[in-house]
């Protein structure tokens, strides 16, 4: 004779938290914190084409962890989100502050609804007017949304990496510190992060409309090997 | 509002147009000014809606150059005096439009969305090709309301970074697209202009000269064509000239091109044969 299965919800619920959870900490961590000039965003990525860092808006960037198939079908939504609502009504209608909620309420809805949630942490960041209102919202993959201030550290091995940098944080520091700081955080101890191990991308004032810009390779290595020596 | 996520074979992927046709089925209420295509307006008298006029562009020695009049025209009323006709289409390319101002405006509008679009999507720009081949879908998506009245022709410029050098593209209203050589002008007074850049022009002409030479050429277009505006001292509104080049699209700042016009008025109040 079979027994009725039954799992209770509390344990659905944690063996889908501890899988997604496994999914993103297997990735290296990302890194955003403001700047003088704006926000910056720094990722360990050795790809020159699989981006974790990229443009949705004018003031708008997104980065993502985990799996990429899944980090990268948010960001393009989130690119096709902010171009129709731009285009329906102005481009100052679009904000940060709306898309972390739809987001949010996605991922949430897939945590709790589909077979696998998805294994991804995002962060959506937005320029402010003036750089200290600049916004950054860290999204789980459960549909958790948090409002970091200064900085926020993404997926795997998070907590020592921010533990390393809330360390060395300064408020309007100039971009070559933030990202020596950032590398070296990243990197930890013992370990060196050259610029093609890297991946970095501002939102900054100096920019124009699209505040959004990569940092190059060769402006990237002069930082890094200029924080060795 | 919810995230516009598809299934795979419903994917629209980088074609905005694409996308709001999509999500216009989904939500019926979404957006409701479409692309001017498919809808159809009633429109007895198409002249009586908002005309823009001349459209110059001209090859110079680092890239193109693209230059229009202010004036849009209803019928014999001068409907507006400042009307922008040159448009960025993205960094490397700009967009001048003849026709009715309205369809016109909302087309450069999409079109500039289109590219960001792609680009961002597609992580990658479109090639210059690429751009002129779009803005040829959407001028033949028009065309029910050209058939209407409703004309827009635009005139596209551009920095190909294949080639190195920048290009010239010129459409008739069945978007049919054509690449023009060094030199072409578009619009009512476009005849015109023409005309004095065609005696005028000479290869690897300078910025300066460049700049120079479309005003002469729209100024000789504004004296000929009741539907194009000269350049207007009393109220300080003069034509826009942009350059594109390698490194990107720049507007002409109102105060050169004021200074220029002014010159080019003198040159032509102190000699040459005046009718």
């Amino acid at each position: 004779m079979s027994m009725p299965y039954y799992v209770a919800p509390e344990q659905v619920m944690k063996d889908r938290a501890d899988y997604a959870r496994k999914g993103i900490a297997r990735g290296r961590a990302l890194l955003g914190t403001l700047y003088d000039q704006g926000v910056l965003i720094c990722a360990e990525n050795p790809s020159r084409s699989l981006h974790k860092i990229s443009e949705i808006y004018d003031r708008i960037a997104f980065a993502g962890v985990g799996k990429y198939n899944e980090f990268d079908q948010l960001r393009v939504a989130g690119v096709r989100h902010a171009d129709t609502k731009g285009y329906a009504y102005s481009r100052h209608d679009v904000d940060a502050r709306s898309l972390a909620n739809i987001y949010a309420q996605y991922l949430g809805q897939v945590f709790t609804h589909e077979m696998k949630p998805m294994e991804v942490e995002i962060l959506v960041a937005e320029i402010g007017s003036v750089v200290s209102e600049s916004q950054l919202y860290h999204i789980l993959y459960d549909g958790t949304v948090v409002d970091e201030t200064n900085f926020c550290v993404l997926g795997g091995d998070a907590e020592a990496v921010l533990g390393r940098f809330s360390n060395s944080f300064r408020a309007s520091w100039n971009l070559e510190e933030a990202i020596a700081a950032s590398v070296a955080a990243l990197a930890g101890p013992g370990r060196v992060l050259l610029a093609n191990d890297l991946e970095v991308a501002v939102l900054s004032q100096g920019n124009g409309r699209r505040t959004f810009k990569r940092i190059s390779q060769d402006q990237l290595k002069e930082i890094v090997k200029g924080e060795k020596e | 509002m919810n995230l516009p996520i598809f299934g795979v074979n419903e994917d629209p992927g980088p074609n905005f147009m694409k996308l709001l046709s999509s999500l216009d089925q989904e939500e019926p209420s979404f957006l409701k000014v479409k692309h001017v295509a498919g809808t159809s307006l009633e429109f007895g008298q198409a002249s009586e809606v908002p005309h823009g006029t001349t459209i110059v562009a001209i090859r110079f020695d680092e890239g193109v150059l693209i230059a229009g009049d202010r004036r849009a025209t209803a019928g014999n009323i001068i409907a507006d005096r400042r009307i922008e006709k040159v448009y960025p289409a993205d960094r490397y390319s700009a967009v001048g439009f003849a026709g009715s101002a309205g369809p016109a405006m909302e087309m450069v509008k999409l079109f500039q969305v289109q590219l960001e679009h792609y680009e961002k999507v597609e992580g990658v720009r479109l090639s210059l090709e690429g751009k002129a081949n779009q803005l040829a879908q959407m001028i033949r998506a028009n065309l029910p309301l050209a058939m209407q009245g409703l004309v827009v022709v635009p005139l596209f410029v551009g920095w190909d970074r294949e080639s190195l050098k920048g290009k010239i593209f010129n459409y008739d209203v069945t978007g049919g697209r054509y690449e023009e050589v060094d030199y072409y002008a578009i619009g009512s007074g476009g005849r015109e202009a023409q005309a004095y850049v065609k005696f005028a022009y000479r290869s690897q002409l300078s910025r300066q000269d460049a700049v120079r030479l479309a005003l002469r050429a729209l100024f000789e277009a504004a004296q000929e064509d009741s539907a194009t505006g000269g350049p207007d001292f009393m109220r300080g509104v003069y034509p826009i000239v942009a350059t594109v080049d390698e490194s990107g699209y720049e507007r002409i700042p109102d105060d050169q091109v004021a200074g220029v016009s002014k010159e080019v008025v003198d040159e032509v109040a102190q000699g040459g044969p005046r009718q």
